[in-house]
């Protein structure tokens, strides 16, 4: 009966990947209805580039991604440091309101931001998309990072303080340098959360700033755009890159 | 000890950022939110005066209270096909050599960390009318015509369930990894077949394991709008749709705050659910 488990996390296996590979498939496809095989064909990624609105919005979710994936990580890495290492009044609202942001449904949180902005009266666009990216990736850094921290040697520190190191002469020399694998995954956590994200950018996203989950939205919601395929699987293979170089950082540092 | 701000500048600016932050961005929103729900509808400025719990009682409103029920039972479908997958599967991969276990969840994240709208559409190509499943079956000799899968209930639980499956694998995963094998042994060896086994040890063990998959898939699974816009058509929404088109369509904020605040309210009965669960296991451990 050895056999048994093993073919049945293969076959849940190939039901997870099958329409990854028939989108990949697809994307080189021909012909125009897109379901039916034509031949071999790079049109889709030609039509895609020379679609000046959606490179716009590639660029733009790139961008995007690149600074709400810092700001997280700086803000998220002080989070956790000073979680782990002070002890002040109210710490444990404020790992509540952490773990209230990364539990509850991303629809309450994008509903909760647009109130906000509007309240402010905030244009909706680039920055109303950051604050609203960095909220909802901060959880996730300040849990990778202390995990990290966790399993660190207290002595350290005190030895850096008991030899005259100011605190932050001390989390310069000491901490930063142990929690930079968990900053490095943290980042690209946060980056493939930021091109990901549909349902907290459909509310807080304006006109002037359009990203690439809302422009695929817009195009997928009626019938069948091959370009989708060519651009799923440019998507594709970028997280895997960006997940293989995050899991070689992590395996690195474990050595 | 306390210390002044004047000798430690470092500690009191990162606690004013963190702190700043998260009253700013998480705090100050949700108590809006909670606001916003018992407030009036205004088509001009949104809301307006006076305070009533008008937005509380619509949500009784047969013809919403009707779309609730049809989302909260395909919720709970979805949660409980992956369940029924789930579970066998991470009973499975937890028995796996380790050095492979490690390249089998890679494997399971993967997709996770493709954009979810496009794995969405890539199931459209394989439900549609003329798409790869009917073509498949129809050549197959199974099915004369093309049936209509897509805009169908099944349809969004399909795609819900495609997206939020490793979220219900990963903490029952944690849990099989975590059961020891000689617990089984000795139950085994006290005398109990296999079926008591599992009914007497492996699910009350990992029964926390089931109860955050269920938090995690659950919730989720009522907001997740786009799933219902792409594969489900008109007539299978979401709570999600329901709070989208209350914000951005409707402009009935005070509705859609209400119906927010139903989804936050579950979910809070889940996680005392799930603490529960494992405080009971602690004190049976104990």
């Amino acid at each position: 009966m050895r056999w048994l488990p093993r073919t049945y996390l293969a076959l849940v296996y190939l039901l997870l990947y099958v329409p990854i590979i028939v989108l990949v498939v697809f994307s080189f496809n021909d012909s125009r209805t897109g379901y039916s095989w034509g031949g071999l064909s790079l049109r889709w990624y030609e039509s895609l580039f020379n679609n000046h609105a959606m490179v716009q919005a590639m660029w733009n979710s790139l961008w995007l991604a690149l600074t709400a994936a810092t700001v997280s990580t700086l803000i998220g890495a002080l989070t956790a440091l000073a979680l782990h290492r002070y002890r002040f009044r109210g710490k444990k609202v404020l790992n509540g309101m952490l773990f209230v942001v990364m539990m509850s449904p991303e629809i309450v949180l994008a509903i909760s931001l647009l109130g906000l902005f509007l309240l402010l009266g905030l244009k909706l666009g680039y920055v109303s998309l950051l604050l609203a990216h960095v909220t909802f990736c901060l959880p996730f850094v300040v849990i990778t990072v202390m995990a990290r921290l966790a399993g660190f040697d207290e002595r350290l520190p005190e030895a850096a303080r008991d030899l005259g190191a100011s605190d932050f002469t001390m989390t310069r020399t000491v901490l930063i340098p142990v929690i930079m694998p968990a900053l490095m995954a943290g980042w690209m956590l946060g980056f493939t959360l930021s091109m990901d994200d549909v349902v907290v950018s459909t509310f807080v996203s304006g006109p002037s700033y359009e990203i690439l989950p809302l422009r695929i939205y817009s195009m997928v919601r009626v019938g069948l755009k091959p370009e989708v395929n060519a651009l799923g699987t440019l998507l594709l293979v970028f997280s895997l890159v960006m997940l293989m170089f995050s899991h070689w950082i992590l395996s690195r540092s474990k050595q | 000890m306390m210390l002044s701000i004047r000798q430690q500048p470092f500690r009191a600016a990162v606690l004013v950022l963190v702190w700043g932050w998260l009253l700013f961005l998480v705090l100050a929103p949700n108590l809006l939110v909670v606001g916003t729900s018992v407030m009036t509808r205004n088509p001009g400025t949104f809301i307006s005066m006076p305070l009533n719990l008008d937005a509380y009682r619509q949500l009784f409103n047969p013809l919403y209270l009707e779309v609730f029920i049809h989302s909260l039972y395909m919720a709970a479908m979805t949660t409980l096909v992956c369940l029924l997958i789930g579970y066998p599967f991470a009973w499975a991969l937890s028995r796996v050599e380790k050095r492979r276990q490690m390249l089998l969840i890679f494997l399971l994240i993967v997709p996770f960390w493709t954009n979810s709208l496009v794995r969405t559409y890539a199931l459209k190509l394989i439900l549609a009318t003329n798409g790869l499943l009917n073509q498949g079956l129809m050549s197959l000799g199974i099915i004369d015509e093309p049936a209509q899968l897509l805009y169908t209930e099944g349809a969004v639980i399909v795609g819900l369930v495609y997206l939020l499956l490793p979220f219900m694998i990963l903490p029952l995963y944690s849990v099989f990894d975590d059961l020891r094998q000689d617990v089984l042994l000795a139950s085994h060896d006290l005398g109990a077949g296999r079926f008591a086994t599992f009914k007497n040890v492996i699910v009350p063990l990992t029964l926390p394991g089931v109860l955050a998959g269920v938090m995690l898939v659950l919730l989720p699974a009522m907001g997740l709008f786009f799933v219902p816009d792409i594969l489900g058509g008109s007539r299978n929404l979401l709570v999600g749709n329901v709070i989208k088109n209350q914000f951005l369509d409707a402009r009935n904020w005070p509705f859609g705050a209400a119906a927010s605040i139903m989804l936050t309210v579950a979910m809070a009965l889940l996680m005392f659910a799930h603490r529960l669960s494992k405080r009971r296991l602690g004190e049976e451990g104990a």
